[in-house]
């Protein structure tokens, strides 16, 4: 819904905490990756205490008048003792540096990672005795009630922070349990439907960091929550709980079954030698994995799927082998638009490896050892080319190669010793 | 030159390096998962968990004290790509 244009005052949350945030209706496609059907907001908060107000994050630079008309409306700037900034990507601390410049006797508080951040956000001149870095087990005093923090780093940022207000049970969730549905209604038992907008918020900005979404999880649901205030989208004050269960259930799983090892062999083939390959590369992980089936080995021709339930299979498993010919002096395109979906989920550290048949330079396995060195895989093995049709040898090689990455799985790999000038 | 000798135990890969050597250049060369970001020493993503050997890596200079501290680094943690190898045998892990 439309934000009506005499709507910019500040809106009650709880007792001493206003929304102080902006509506941007209009906007289609957030940081690139996302879009979405009804906008956003941009969600800012004010906490009255007996000694001073903190202002929890900002807005977009392009809101920040709405922004301050609305803080005005129940705070003046000498009464701000503390400006809390959950998480500083633009969206929420565009509005920071003329806050600092309005509210001069407050501290900025801020969690430790976000010292590199500010450096390309703000001058330091002018933040010079204006900071604190506060982690969990902190907490800012406004006199009769007080802020606590819970560091609850990349969801999604480094520097991402929550802060907890125990008297009324509202958790300033910064980006956590937040999504991009635009709505004056503002609270989650007002605004329209939406919850497609929450999970696909979850999918394309929280789920490359489940792991840590669980780490914040266990600080989370243990509080008495009462209200979820997150930066972006409805406020979530009936069943606030309800939201985190959902996170709880994402971050689990996404497959059913299966507790084995999964190793993956996807490739694509022109003329049938890169898929001969990875038919001996599969061949050789299950050799190593024997008849007790420890490692699961499944092998996929990329030319029969897209590239989705293949990255919902590659976030579960522990090995990943990917096979393309060379084609004009690199990888396919099906590989690529494999390889560039990944950033969707956490690849760290998992083992990889890549092979595939080439006519003359053979360009395609390095391209993709690369790439997947760079999303922070271990490629540890040199892959495997075959020169046009893969002779016995290179067979032999595409076994081994699957051998040896299932036997890494099990943690039965042979240690090797090598020489610094032995590596290119 | 004085040597070292760097296991990535991710890997199961030991490696002899000159002394001198940063452990990300070792790292990223045999495709062990310790891998960077800035290589500046300011990001942290190639924080390496030290399980032995640390006394054979040189000592972490003030901007990676304070890296280390940001992050909230537990202890016998370093940067790879600030942390030197002196000589010695030194075991590592991924953060």
């Amino acid at each position: 819904m439309r934000p009506a244009a005499d709507l910019e005052r500040a809106v009650s949350v709880a007792a001493g905490v206003h929304w102080i945030g902006a509506f941007d209706a209009d906007l289609r496609s957030f940081d690139i990756i996302l879009r979405t059907a009804n906008g956003t907001s941009y969600n800012a908060y004010a906490v009255r205490g007996s000694d001073g107000v903190a202002i929890i994050d900002t807005v977009k630079i392009n809101f920040s008048e709405t922004f301050f008309r609305r803080l005005e409306s129940i705070a003046d700037y000498d009464e701000i003792t503390h400006i809390v900034l959950n998480h500083l990507e633009p969206d929420h601390s565009g509005a920071l540096p003329e806050l600092l410049r309005r509210a001069p006797g407050a501290t900025l508080l801020v969690s430790p990672q976000a010292r590199l951040m500010l450096k390309g956000l703000l001058d330091p001149a002018e933040l010079a005795g204006r900071i604190a870095y506060v982690g969990t087990g902190d907490h800012a005093d406004l006199g009769d009630r007080q802020l606590e923090f819970l560091n609850t780093p990349y969801l999604h940022w480094p520097d991402t922070q929550c802060t907890w207000l125990p008297d009324e049970g509202v958790l300033f969730s910064a980006d956590f349990l937040g999504c991009h549905y635009c709505d004056s209604r503002l609270f989650n038992d007002a605004v329209g439907d939406f919850r497609f907008s929450f999970d696909y918020y979850y999918a394309h900005i929280m789920r490359p960091f489940r792991a840590y979404v669980r780490t914040a999880l266990d600080l989370i649901e243990p509080l008495p929550l009462r209200i979820i205030a997150p930066a972006h989208g409805p406020i979530l004050r009936r069943d606030p709980r309800d939201y985190v269960a959902r996170y709880r259930a994402f971050a689990a799983s996404a497959l059913h079954g299966a507790a084995t090892k999964s190793l993956l062999v996807f490739y694509i083939s022109a003329y049938g030698a890169t898929r001969r390959m990875a038919e001996a590369v599969a061949a050789g992980a299950e050799s190593a994995s024997g008849a007790t089936g420890e490692v699961r080995v499944s092998l996929y021709d990329l030319e029969g799927g897209d590239a989705q339930p293949f990255v919902d299979l590659i976030e579960e498993a522990d090995a990943l082998l990917f096979g393309s010919p060379t084609i004009n002096g690199d990888a396919v395109k099906p590989v690529w638009d494999l390889l560039s979906s990944l950033t969707m989920v956490d690849v760290k550290g998992k083992f990889a490896a890549a092979f595939g048949s080439y006519g003359w330079s053979g360009e395609a396995v390095p391209m993709i050892e690369d790439r997947l060195r760079r999303l922070k895989l271990r490629v540890p093995l040199p892959g495997v080319r075959a020169r046009l049709t893969p002779t016995g040898d290179d067979f032999a090689a595409c076994h081994e190669l699957g051998r040896e990455v299932a036997l890494h799985l099990l943690g039965r790999a042979t240690p090797r010793s090598i020489d610094l000038s032995q590596l290119a | 030159m004085p040597k070292a000798n760097i296991t990535f135990q991710d890997i199961g890969v030991t490696v002899t390096v000159p002394a001198g050597t940063r452990l990300i250049e070792v790292s990223e060369k045999v495709g062990a998962g310790i891998t960077y970001g800035c290589r500046e020493g300011e990001c942290c993503t190639c924080l390496t968990r030290i399980v032995s050997g640390h006394e054979h890596l040189a000592e972490p200079s003030v901007l990676e004290h304070q890296v280390l501290r940001d992050n909230l680094a537990p202890r016998r943690h370093r940067l790879a790509c600030q942390a030197q190898v002196l000589g010695g045998s030194i075991i590592v892990q991924p953060a």
